[in-house]
């Protein structure tokens, strides 16, 4: 049988009764809709989370924390720990230690309150070297970030966020070098940081000060709550970490790797942890929205069924004529992976539009920055499970239309 | 025009015995039925309801197999051939007139005349021709693009027929193709039946319990109780055309 013939059969077989044949894919429309949404929303959800964390740290940086990686939400012990200390940064500064590193800076943090004039603050304090804008991405939109000399002098300065500049200003639009009072210290602002936003701008509500000054004179305390390492290159990440891992089992004489007291992450490993996590969601979701599809396909299947009920004496005719078995096969088949293949274009059509709604909404009424991408490679998989689902479950009614013998399916009132 | 010059044998049935299991009990249809007909032959098979004149005919197409005896269409036996080359041979050297039309319904004339030739592996475009010619031929050109519920009941019967003649096959099964028609329609397509194995050149085999109708055949072939009671010469054959078509 001629290919372009089958085709135009099973289309006026899928018209013949279009009511019915509009009921029996909704089961496909509506299985490919949930998969496109699902796909397309959890792609938009997966790079605006990475984005955001992009934006924040570079994709270069390894934290190096103290303490081991806590075991459970009992071991305390492995959070706070202050086995990070001057010595190890010494040691990590060192080129013969880590060749592939372009900037270190020791971190420590601790929550604090500022006080200016009769106007009280509870805030971050964040120790820092002149390395954070770089690592963190931050950029100060008044006055100057730390300098080299700052951190080495102790000096007295200090960064603000702008929710910190808000609530101890107010209104007052120049701070530079007025002078805000933590834990009896009076620290001069040198730099304003620009508002950024929503979600992780953690430092809108901040204090930086020289990571010296904050450990001898505010904090009291001679170790670090961090340090940060940035590789000269991406490619040098797994590299750099290893290298930290020898260098700190060398510098605390480590030799058992389970009693290690340091614990490392990069932004490399954090993303890729987070991408892992939203995918297998996604896929997660998918299959749930599959099981619709099942249901779809059992709906095709039982109307397929009725159809060649319906049909037997076309198809005992149709043998008559000098239709083979696989004639027939073909013809019921096509008709049920059409079918299927309209549910899954509408479907498609559906789903696009439903996530480009959901995503205007997102970005202009809920304000994230949600970028809509159209799901390609969902629509093909869209396409492609529908043809399947078709081709499935329409075998079963094909192979019965096909089996008839033509007497009695002429007989057939 | 192809008229057969020498006359050869085209079915060869040697008691053909056919029996039909039903939920462990048995009925025997035909009992022993030989018959040999020729090319150009025009042979009507008559008998009362279940002297087993429908199923012989089903065996004689191709649509059945028998339970015991041989039969060769053409020197094939259905046995010796594959699904396919069964579909094939009812494809292209068979043609199926129905009492019933079996037209497909919601579909043009033109386009029920095709059907024959979606499983012939003709070129398509080849199949407007075809189908033209063989509409032309039973007289209804004019209602070529008509839905074939548009048409009378003897429009129907006359596409089925050009239906069964669009591949110029060698023998045309009519099974009681006047059956559901009143006398007027059934004169016309006798006629044409006729017509087609004088001119034409066709084999026909037509089944049918009216004498009248069967006379217009050169042999008729009374069955009963699925054997062959008589087997005889039509002496006076009617012609189609003479007026005298009465049911």
């Amino acid at each position: 049988m001629v290919f372009g013939h089958i085709i135009k059969t099973a289309a006026k077989g899928v018209s013949r009764n279009k009511s019915r044949s509009a009921l029996t894919i909704l089961g496909i429309v509506i299985g490919i809709t949930s998969i496109m949404m699902i796909m397309s929303l959890g792609s938009g959800a997966k790079s605006l989370i990475l984005g955001q964390i992009q934006g924040q740290m570079g994709s270069r940086v390894i934290e190096l924390r103290p303490g081991r990686q806590p075991k459970g939400p009992t071991d305390i012990l492995a959070i706070f720990s202050d086995s990070l200390k001057e010595k190890d940064l010494e040691e990590l500064k060192k080129k013969s230690n880590l060749p592939h590193v372009s900037g270190i800076m020791p971190l420590v943090f601790s929550s604090a309150s500022a006080v200016y004039g009769n106007e009280t603050y509870r805030s971050t304090l964040y120790g820092m070297n002149e390395l954070a804008p770089r690592m963190y991405n931050v950029v100060v939109s008044d006055g100057r970030f730390l300098s080299d000399e700052d951190v080495k002098g102790f000096a007295d300065v200090a960064v603000i966020g702008s929710k910190v500049k808000e609530e101890l200003f107010g209104t007052e639009r120049d701070v530079l070098g007025k002078k805000i009072k933590i834990k009896g210290r009076n620290l001069r602002i040198i730099g304003v940081l620009p508002q950024k936003g929503q979600g992780f701008a953690f430092f809108d509500d901040s204090i930086i000060v020289p990571y010296t000054t904050a450990q001898r004179y505010i904090l009291g305390i001679k170790y670090f709550q961090h340090i940060i390492i940035e590789a000269d290159t991406e490619e040098n990440v797994e590299r750099t970490l290893e290298d930290i891992t020898f260098t700190m089992r060398n510098s605390h004489n480590i030799t058992d790797p389970e009693k290690d007291d340091f614990s490392m992450t990069s932004q490399a490993d954090a993303i890729k942890m987070l991408d892992s996590v939203m995918t297998i969601l996604t896929l997660f979701l998918t299959a749930v929205a599959a099981i619709s599809l099942v249901v779809g396909g059992v709906g095709i299947m039982n109307i397929m069924l009725v159809s060649v009920t319906e049909r037997t004496r076309e198809i005992g005719l149709r043998k008559a004529l000098g239709a083979t078995e696989r004639d027939i096969l073909l013809q019921f088949m096509i008709e049920a992976v059409m079918l299927t293949s309209i549910g899954g274009i509408i479907g498609i059509i559906f789903g696009t539009s439903l996530s480009y709604i959901t995503s205007i909404i997102l970005s202009n009424f809920v304000g994230l920055g949600w970028e809509f991408t159209f799901p390609l490679f969902a629509s093909f998989l869209g396409i492609g499970v529908s043809g399947i689902v078709g081709l499935v479950f329409g075998l079963y009614p094909a192979r019965q239309a096909s089996l008839k013998s033509p007497i009695e399916s002429l007989r057939y009132e | 025009m192809k008229v057969p010059k020498t006359k050869n044998t085209l079915i060869k049935a040697e008691d053909i015995v056919k029996v039909y299991k039903d939920e462990g009990s048995e009925t025997t249809a035909l009992r022993g039925v030989s018959i040999e007909i020729n090319q150009g032959d025009f042979v009507a098979i008559m008998g009362p309801s279940g002297s087993g004149k429908s199923t012989l005919l089903h065996i004689l197409g191709f649509l059945d197999r028998q339970s015991g005896g041989k039969y060769y269409f053409d020197g094939k036996s259905m046995d010796e051939l594959s699904d396919d080359e069964i579909a094939k041979v009812r494809n292209k050297d068979m043609g199926f007139v129905f009492q019933a039309f079996n037209l497909l319904p919601r579909t043009s004339v033109l386009e029920n005349v095709k059907l024959p030739l979606l499983y012939s592996g003709i070129e398509e475009s080849k199949w407007d021709e075809l189908a033209r010619r063989a509409v032309e031929s039973v007289g209804l050109t004019h209602r070529i693009e008509h839905e074939s519920s548009q048409l009378s009941g003897g429009e129907k019967q006359r596409v089925a027929i050009a239906r069964a003649l669009v591949l110029e096959p060698q023998i045309i099964f009519a099974d009681e193709p006047t059956g559901n028609l009143d006398s007027k329609s059934g004169q016309m397509v006798m006629e044409i039946i006729q017509r087609l194995n004088e001119e034409e050149g066709h084999t026909i085999i037509l089944i049918t319990h009216e004498t009248y109708t069967a006379e217009h055949a050169q042999r008729i072939i009374h069955l009963l109780d699925g054997k062959i009671e008589t087997d005889r010469k039509v002496e006076h054959r009617h012609r189609a055309n003479d007026g005298h078509f009465i049911k």
